[in-house]
């Protein structure tokens, strides 16, 4: 019975797909819309990716810091680790966790608060193709997702270097030697295409749960609670499969 | 004109709707009516095509909705109005914003001559000062006149309204009906309400058709209703105090 009910969902989030690549709205209407997506969710996510960078791209740095203990392991690892940690985790990976919480649950209470008032069927009955006019917007505004993920990289770094250099745990010169040590540029092709996908998801799965829930307000909050989960589950598995696809 | 045949809709095992056949005549406010679970808002699903049903076949005018390829159901529904019972305005845009929408959506019109349609149909029902308002800052019964606004500023030819009367005041709720009612017969549209509403019935009840457990029971005009004695529409009238009093002094004044 699960099988068969994951099946159906499955199924029904790849007919949305398809339906959200046809029957396009207007043009002018369409411009208008991404731009008010990119607002709400680039924009609008750039206060609390750049307040968490900062501070865990410290935490990082303080952290790797008071681990070495052994005189002969130079303090450049500090620079070394903090690159390494933002580059290929923190902030592709866990960034886009965070935002499954806050730009997928928006994504899933807008549409679901929309669906329960009636607006999804007033857009259908007008014969506006709902899916095209609400999902793919989203989808365009997500392809500057990559811009949100490098600023959360430059501040981490950044971060790790105030509270590397400004606590005493190591020098302006030895942290950016860590930096450009053993720099392998196919890291950061690694993170973007994984922020790609990541994207992808952040903007599609909430709106699936969204775009199809059925009830009332509470359902609303069940709905943005499980696309909290479902994006969070999926952003972890791909991270899995990506990254033994490319490093390993 | 909407003419229905025959139409049977089944949800899993539950047939909600049982051969209903009737027609909707344009220029005459058309009344779907029936208790909660009745069928009537599956029916009107139906009628948008928002609901495919099993058997049976709707036209407009002589064309069937089911042998319309996309662009000409999208055509089609161009040509419709809906006021859902909540409204259902987009509530991140104005009130001036929501009524343009189907402007801006079919019509390649500037912006100027779209102003002027959209202040003339909120004019029509009675609405000034509200264009930078949102939805959430007027009252419900304003909510539903610049729903009725939105849904004529395309000048439809159907117009479709599930419940207008919900959670108004009667002095409002009659308002509605009036608007509805004059709406229909300044444009000639053909115009479909689904209601409970007893008021509404007699207010603006041209044609009026009572479902029942999925099956049409009865079909007249509010002078009909109380003439009958089809005991599913006794029943349905005279469920309310206020109608069974008004029945008894009928009966007693002979």
């Amino acid at each position: 019975m699960i099988i068969v009910r994951a099946l159906k969902d499955v199924g029904s989030y790849f007919l949305m797909l398809k339906r959200v690549f046809s029957g396009f709205t207007k043009g002018s209407v369409l411009r208008e819309l991404i731009f008010k997506e990119i607002d709400d969710l680039i924009i609008g996510s750039l206060g609390i990716v750049s307040f968490i960078s900062f501070f865990v791209g410290g935490v990082i740095a303080i952290q790797t810091a008071l681990n070495l203990e052994n005189p002969l392991i130079p303090k450049s690892l500090i620079g070394f680790a903090t690159r390494q940690s933002m580059i290929l985790e923190f902030a592709p990976t866990f960034i886009s966790i965070i935002m499954a919480g806050k730009m997928g649950s928006f994504i899933t209470s807008s549409l679901g608060s929309m669906r329960v008032t009636e607006q999804i069927d007033a857009l259908d009955v007008m014969g506006i193709n709902s899916l095209n006019y609400l999902v793919f917007p989203k989808i365009i505004a997500l392809l500057f997702y990559p811009f949100v993920i490098a600023l959360s990289m430059f501040l981490g770094i950044f971060g790790g270097f105030l509270a590397g250099v400004y606590g005493g745990f190591t020098s302006p010169g030895e942290f950016v030697t860590g930096l450009q040590d053993s720099f392998e540029p196919f890291h950061l092709t690694y993170a973007f295409i994984k922020t790609f996908i990541f994207a992808f998801i952040l903007a599609t799965v909430p709106s699936w749960q969204g775009y199809f829930m059925k009830g009332g307000a509470l359902e609303v909050g069940k709905a943005s609670t499980n696309s909290f989960v479902w994006t969070s589950v999926l952003i972890i598995l791909t991270n899995y499969i990506v990254t033994t696809l490319l490093l390993s | 004109m909407i003419h229905v045949e025959n139409i049977h809709k089944s949800f899993g095992e539950h047939e909600v709707l049982k051969g209903i056949s009737t027609v909707f005549e344009r220029g005459r406010t058309n009344l779907i009516i029936g208790a909660s679970g009745s069928g009537k808002t599956v029916l009107l699903k139906c009628l948008l095509g928002l609901f495919q049903p099993d058997e049976g076949k709707i036209f407009y005018e002589d064309k069937s909705i089911h042998d319309m390829d996309d662009e000409e159901q999208r055509d089609l529904r161009e040509h419709i109005g809906m006021l859902f019972q909540g409204g259902a305005l987009f509530d991140s845009m104005t009130i001036e914003e929501n009524v343009m929408f189907p402007l801006r959506m079919f019509t390649n019109k500037k912006r100027g001559e779209m102003l002027d349609r959209v202040n003339e149909v909120l004019a029509r029902v009675n609405l000034e000062n509200v264009n930078s308002k949102f939805p959430a800052e007027i009252s419900g019964g304003m909510q539903k006149r610049v729903s009725i606004a939105r849904a004529i500023v395309n000048k439809p030819k159907y117009l479709f309204c599930d419940e207008p009367n919900s959670g108004l005041d009667p002095n409002t709720a009659t308002v509605i009906d009036n608007l509805i009612q004059e709406i229909t017969k300044e444009n000639n549209i053909t115009t479909v309400v689904v209601s409970h509403d007893m008021n509404s019935v007699m207010e603006i009840g041209e044609n009026i058709v009572l479902l029942k457990h999925g099956h049409l029971v009865w079909e007249g005009s509010n002078q009909d209703i109380f003439k009958t004695n089809n005991k599913d529409v006794t029943d349905f009238v005279y469920s309310s105090d206020l109608f069974k009093k008004i029945r008894e002094v009928q009966l007693k004044e002979g």
